[in-house]
């Protein structure tokens, strides 16, 4: 390129700029860019770091590496053909995704869920915020230094994976949440499989915290550094246990129960400085509450159907195919262009492992969304890493922006 | 000498074999014998080949969803690269072998992947992991470009995402391709004419 | 969400205070919000805020083409004591898409600004950094805009397929 736009003669500088401190004294400051491939961003988040010296001043993101266009794509599928679409957004939490998908769109449709469904939906979703957290819990440790915690949390996500792969055949991106229900009911040895699961959970969960809790480098990495308060955190649209973990007992499984979740017995873990520590132990503890979560929904599983009955909108049994006309029109009809939701509007949040994930839904009477929008709780997480760094070391900067679990799918969609 | 031929079994008949080799006992054909069974002969390219595909060093470069099958196949217990060899990931592109390209690839973020692998060293070899790369997958929009627009891709490994196992199978294809043909430079490998990089502009 | 009669009430009060700020009102399946005149956006904000909505979660635009004016911004503002959230709306046309931004109240709309900025091409009077975020810097086109293209490879057929040199 002979003509360099601003925008990359800018890219590609590293600034230098000195200014006066004191009697013969300067502050050097140096702008360094964390680049998008890095071996401790988690993903593609590049950083420019102001740095004067060993301590960081400021820090900006720049994001945009991983933009997908799923909004946009959205737009163009049927709300049925949708749903893989947009549970790619945050690729740790899918089942989050197609929840607030679908139940956004339930709403416009003033669709009801069964029972049995809301059940099957609740075990699903606390058995990926499990995954989602021990991924989270190995990747933070890697980054601290901790060799070992990635391959015992690896392990217990394979399991964890092998329990979805049951229900729907998939280990990741599974489409088993739909509009009225679930794709599938589960298979025989499902309950089996995921109650030997949560039998041996705890004490891989005990070992997690024997190996960094008490640990002296994790302590002193992680005591104090990157503190934020509540106001900042509330005025900064911080939700999840990055609020939680200031003292905000903020969670929308128990204010705006969703899905039944209000049927359970479960507390909310809430830290107490807002430092890195916390962070850990709030998502730590909120293992144990899944666990809890998931046994209630499994002995107080209801029989039912695991799919809404309104034929328009949801499609027809197999075996009814053979038999029914009407079944044969219905799918006939829904497979090819979907099913045509009344025109309005429906902002659907749930509590996601790193936040509140809402779904804004705007439907013009047609086949397909005329506006999905996706509020994910990491682009809005993001924007707290410049007041949790400033004034502390580089180090505590690596431990801090791996305590935020940023997951760049959900920041860029 | 000659050598007692007892009743024993093939084991012992070897050892005395290579006791007598040792003592340079042994002449002709049992010398000959003797060379065929415990000596193997190949080609330098064979034998550079082998070593090479058993020691790539890949560059932790994971994108999306599919980095994170990847770090599952990396550092599971249950699918592991360690037993190819592979388990030495390098985070700097200078000392890398390959790329295995986890994950969508936007606008804003294929030059830079351009640039990190003009920084990898010959020879050096791209995987493409996932529906996303390989043929922009289920977002077939504005925002995608796939990666043999800009790279050269050796194996291309569909799946969205991949199962760890499809990518081991990947993985060994690729391992067949180096032992069996690699030419050092990808520019021979695919006839690449007048795609050498301008820099500074 | 406050129901029917608890938006009515919100909508006479906000009427109350400024009399033309508010264009309309709704609430449909279990959703309260708000129609707003874009140049008053601040002033509806603070009022809600300082009544309770004080908590941003999220600021998002949606484009009604073929309906004018085009280009809408929504806020969803939520209430953590009483648990409630109600959405304001406020709509801006394609040739004067301006309006105020409101990162003086909720310094976490900063970025989701610049992302409206970015896929619709509503500019944010008063905002410290407009300048796009998803996209690269130098790119020309708001995407998310209904008549943009969505673009991508087309699907290769045999009938298609382009040649990769003389024998194909």
């Amino acid at each position: 390129m002979s003509t360099v736009s601003d925008y990359r003669k800018r890219e590609e500088s590293v600034t230098y700029s000195t200014e006066p401190a004191g009697p013969g004294e300067t502050h050097e400051l140096l702008t360094i860019n964390f680049g998008p491939v890095h071996p401790s961003t988690h993903g593609v988040l590049r950083l420019y770091a102001t740095l004067e010296g060993e301590i960081v001043r400021d820090v900006q993101p720049v994001i945009g590496y991983l933009h997908t266009g799923i909004e946009k794509t959205a737009e163009d599928k049927s709300y049925w053909k949708a749903i893989p679409v947009v549970e790619r957004m945050d690729y740790l939490s899918y089942y989050f995704n197609a929840m607030a998908f679908c139940g956004a769109v339930e709403e416009l449709l003033v669709l009801e869920v069964p029972k049995r469904a809301q059940y099957l939906r609740v075990i699903h979703l606390e058995l990926d915020r499990l995954m989602s957290h021990m991924v989270w819990i190995g990747t933070f440790a890697l980054d601290l230094g901790a060799m070992s915690p990635i391959f015992y949390c690896f392990r217990q996500r394979e399991l964890l994976l092998d329990l979805f792969e049951m229900s729907s055949g998939q280990r990741m991106h599974t489409r088993y949440f739909q509009v009225g229900g679930v794709a599938e009911d589960i298979p025989q040895g499902f309950k089996q499989k995921v109650q030997q699961y949560l039998d041996q959970a705890p004490a891989v969960f005990d070992q997690l915290a024997d190996l960094l809790e008490n640990n002296e480098i994790a302590l002193q990495r992680l005591r104090g550094t990157g503190v934020i308060d509540e106001q900042t955190a509330l005025s900064l649209g911080v939700t999840g246990p990055l609020l939680r973990a200031t003292g905000n007992p903020w969670d929308l499984r128990k204010a705006a129960p969703y899905s039944s979740y209000e049927d359970f017995d479960f507390k909310i873990p809430v830290g107490t400085v807002g430092d890195n520590y916390d962070r850990f132990r709030v998502r730590h503890a909120e293992l144990y509450e899944s666990l809890k979560i998931i046994q209630q929904a499994l002995d107080g599983l209801p029989e039912g159907p695991y799919i809404a009955d309104d034929r328009k909108v949801v499609l027809p049994p197999r075996h009814e195919l053979a038999t029914s006309m009407e079944a044969l029109i219905h799918h006939f009809k829904l497979v090819t262009e979907g099913f045509r939701v009344p025109a309005g509007e429906s902002y659907y949040p749930i509590e996601s492992p790193r936040g509140e994930l809402g779904c804004f839904v705007r439907a013009d009477g047609s086949a397909k969304p005329a506006r999905v929008h996706m509020r994910d709780p990491s682009f809005h997480n993001l924007q707290a890493l410049a007041p949790m760094v400033r004034g502390g070391y580089i180090a505590d900067f690596i431990a801090t922006l791996a305590a935020l679990d940023p997951i760049i799918g959900g920041v860029d969609r | 000498m000659e050598i007692k031929r007892e009743q024993v079994d093939e084991f012992r008949v070897r050892q005395l074999r290579a006791r007598d080799m040792l003592r340079n006992d042994l002449s002709d054909e049992d010398l000959e014998q003797y060379v065929e069974q415990a000596v193997v002969t190949t080609t330098l390219e064979k034998a550079i080949g082998w070593a090479q595909g058993n020691s790539i060093y890949p560059m932790t470069f994971g994108l999306a969803c599919c980095s994170i099958e990847m770090m599952a196949t990396a550092s599971s217990p249950r699918v592991d690269l360690a037993r190819f060899g592979w388990e030495a990931f390098r985070a700097s592109p200078r000392q890398a072998d390959l790329i295995i390209l986890a994950g969508r690839i936007s606008t804003k973020m294929a030059p830079i992947i351009r640039r990190v692998y003009d920084q990898m060293l010959e020879p050096k070899f791209a995987i493409s992991m996932g529906a996303c790369c390989s043929s922009l997958g289920v977002y077939n929009n504005y925002a995608l470009i796939p990666a043999d627009k800009f790279l050269p891709v050796d194996v291309y490994v569909p799946g969205c995402p991949p199962r760890p196992e499809a990518l081991v199978y990947g993985i060994l294809k690729l391992r067949e391709k180096l032992q069996h043909n690699a030419k050092p430079g990808w520019r021979e490998r695919y006839d690449a004419v007048g795609t050498e990089e301008v820099t500074g502009a | 969400m406050p129901d029917a009669a608890g938006l009515d009430l919100i909508a006479e009060q906000l009427a109350a205070v400024d009399g033309d700020c508010l264009i309309g009102h709704s609430f449909e399946r279990g959703r309260a919000e708000l129609q707003i005149d874009p140049a008053k956006n601040i002033q509806v904000l603070q009022w809600l805020s300082d009544r309770g909505y004080s908590f941003l979660a999220s600021l998002h635009g949606v484009d009604y083409y073929p309906h004018e004016p085009r280009l809408g911004v929504v806020y969803e503002l939520l209430d953590m004591h009483e648990v409630d959230r109600i959405s304001v709306k406020a709509r801006v046309s394609v040739e004067s898409p301006d309006i105020a931004s409101v990162v003086s109240l909720w310094p976490g709309g900063n970025a989701d600004e610049r992302e409206v900025y970015d896929m619709f091409g509503v500019v944010f009077v008063g905002h410290p950094d407009l300048r796009r975020i998803l996209m690269p810097e130098d790119y020309e086109g708001f995407p998310q805009r209904r008549d943009f293209p969505v673009g991508g490879e087309p699907v290769l057929f045999t009938y298609n397929e382009q040649g990769y040199g003389e024998d194909r």
